[in-house]
């Protein structure tokens, strides 16, 4: 193809996606374009299915049957994600075996959130009342993003994530109108989490790379710190609801600009997550790694038998 | 029970003795339903796939689903303040009274389909069976998990023969599960006093006559994976007399964890 012609049709991809339509699989595309959705979107997959280690650590521990039931479903919401995010993905020419690979070998990144430790119940709270929280911040206007299927899984995907956030909410709840013991657990649990799930946001808007590529293309609507802020502002009343105290010293209304001010971020520690060296990222990784090299036999296995079941239809077709 | 179905006498439960014994034979059932629930939960992020984890978590769900019916059952049949999660959390080792097919650990994914597969011919005979209970309850509960049993044996059932007929590695491995947990089977026909007398008044269904049945079902699938049948002089059993194995108490130091470090609180 001409370079011209290559413009041309970079224009008229520019104008489809200017005017909302959406961009299918078979549609022509930039390279950048499809690269940076690989990335983006596997990413997102990988977050999923990372993100339920941590989660799935207190299946076994739910303190009641109600909590035991509702986590499990969760945990196993989050597989669902995974799996139409990988699909989605998949349409962009690359295989979930290669995506697997590069969450492997560290290649692939996913969200740093997913590195700290869930030590108490609590954690269970916390995480779906703030990390569900700030990811459906970040994810609802990926909703109208311009790659349908991508779109498409996040119209479901944000569905259950307010579903998931309410119940983390909900298991707060609970624990603030409990024992003195279980307020203290609950208080300490969104202490550990606050910075973090702040940090969720990405890296302020000076320090971020992918900004306006992303605007135009419509993977972002919104700048990180605009997101940052209103997560901000929308969780502060719910936690004074709960009765805990938001462990940021500088955290207060601020009239002028109709929003919270808040303290500095400790960026040290979120380069230090990002680059592999938070409390849990090899401990997630090992887990994963383990789950798909222990699980190498049963795939082979699956795959052999369904070959030998082919070859025996195709001999009872032959005979008949 | 192929006779048709007899009416509890609703003086029946007015006897001590024989609540005792309904308690207990609930308590039969339902704590092997717990104890797979909860292995099973154990797996949860950890299969060979996303596809068998998906499964195998709406599994433990169905299980966990299922055992909070028999237990609300049994609370209701105490008439005390005891709830689900007293029943479930709050028992020491010996008042436990699944199999011990149930409280064999995730050694493998070999294991774990095994294990199910072994469980869920029987838990779809006896669901079926249970339709014919004296007991409303009884029969109501069974009608609604004979669906979610019928999914769960061909699930188990499609993956053993995947195993078993897949890759030589598969297969030795498989083998290995089969042979090991083979012995924890026969225990699935074993009854208590309070079965027998459950059994008696038309409540419990007879699962010894299901036996043959049984284990022509398991076989022929097993040849159908090209799997050997395993001959033991020796079967194990004790789990439903609340003998168990030395599995046990580490599932419930986990399971109960919660529940003994913050007594009465509500969450």
């Amino acid at each position: 193809m001409s370079e011209a012609e290559i413009k041309s049709l970079e224009a008229q991809f520019d104008a489809k996606i200017a005017r909302d339509e959406k961009i299918e699989p078979k549609d022509w595309m930039p390279e950048k374009y499809r690269k940076t959705h690989i990335r983006q979107i596997s990413q997102h997959a990988h977050s999923e299915i990372v993100g339920m280690l941590p989660e799935g650590n207190w299946i076994t521990r739910a303190p009641s049957f109600r909590r035991k039931v509702a986590l499990l479903a969760k945990v196993q919401d989050e597989a669902g994600h995974g799996l139409y995010l990988y699909s989605a993905c998949e349409t962009l020419g690359i295989t979930r075996e290669q995506m697997y690979e590069d969450l492997h070998s560290g290649k692939a990144k996913y969200s740093s959130i997913f590195n700290y430790p869930t030590m108490t119940w609590a954690d269970m709270g916390a995480i779906g009342w703030l990390v569900d929280g700030a990811a459906i911040i970040n994810q609802v206007p990926l909703c109208s993003t311009s790659f349908g299927p991508y779109a498409r899984a996040m119209v479901r995907v944000c569905k259950e994530e307010s579903f998931h956030q309410r119940q983390g909410y909900e298991i707060m709840l609970s624990l603030c109108n409990g024992t003195e013991e279980q307020k203290e657990m609950a208080q300490d649990a969104l202490n550990r989490w606050w910075w973090p799930s702040l940090m969720m946001l990405g890296p302020t808007d000076a320090a971020s790379t992918h900004t306006e590529q992303s605007m135009k293309w419509k993977l972002k609507r919104k700048t990180n710190d605009e997101l940052r802020q209103q997560f901000i502002d929308q969780t502060v009343p719910q936690a004074e609801l709960l009765g805990l105290t938001i462990p940021d010293a500088d955290l207060k209304w601020n009239d002028g600009k109709g929003s919270y001010d808040f303290g500095e971020i400790n960026w040290d520690e979120f380069w230090q997550v990002v680059k592999g060296h938070g409390p849990m990222n090899k401990k997630r990784l090992d887990d994963r790694r383990n789950a798909w090299e222990n699980g190498a036999w049963v795939r082979e296995a699956a795959s052999a038998y369904a070959a030998k079941q082919k070859d025996r239809k195709k001999e009872i077709a032959k005979a008949v | 029970m192929k006779q048709p179905i007899k009416e509890l006498n609703p003086k029946f439960l007015e006897s001590t003795q024989n609540k005792e014994h309904l308690i207990n034979y609930l308590l039969g059932v339902a704590d092997n339903y717990l104890i797979l629930g909860q292995r099973l939960g154990e797996l949860c992020g950890h299969g060979p796939n996303l596809e068998p984890d998906i499964a195998l978590t709406n599994i433990s769900l169905d299980m966990l689903g299922q055992v909070r019916s028999f237990y609300q059952y049994i609370a209701q049949l105490r008439g005390d303040k005891s709830t689900e999660d007293d029943i479930a959390f709050l028992r020491k080792e010996r008042e436990y009274k699944n199999v011990l097919l149930l409280e064999q650990p995730n050694t493998d994914f070999g294991y774990v389909i095994v294990r199910q597969f072994f469980f869920d011919v029987y838990n779809k005979m006896f669901l079926n069976a249970l339709q014919q209970s004296a007991d409303e309850t009884l029969r109501a509960l069974a009608f609604k998990g004979i669906k979610e049993a019928s999914y769960h044996e061909r699930f188990s059932g499609d993956w053993l023969k995947r195993l078993g007929d897949g890759t030589e590695e598969s297969r030795s491995r498989v083998q290995e599960a089969v042979n090991d947990l083979w012995i924890y089977t026969d225990e699935l026909f074993q009854t208590t006093t309070a079965d027998d007398a459950m059994i008696e008044a038309g409540v419990a269904p007879d699962m010894s006559a299901f036996r043959d049945t049984y284990y022509e079902k398991v076989k022929e699938l097993l040849t159908i994976a090209t799997l050997d049948i395993p001959e033991v002089a020796y079967f194990q059993k004790g789990g439903k007399e609340g003998l168990h194995s030395e599995h046990m108490g580490f599932i419930l130091t986990e399971m109960q964890y919660m529940q003994r470090a913050y007594p009465d609180s509500k969450w």
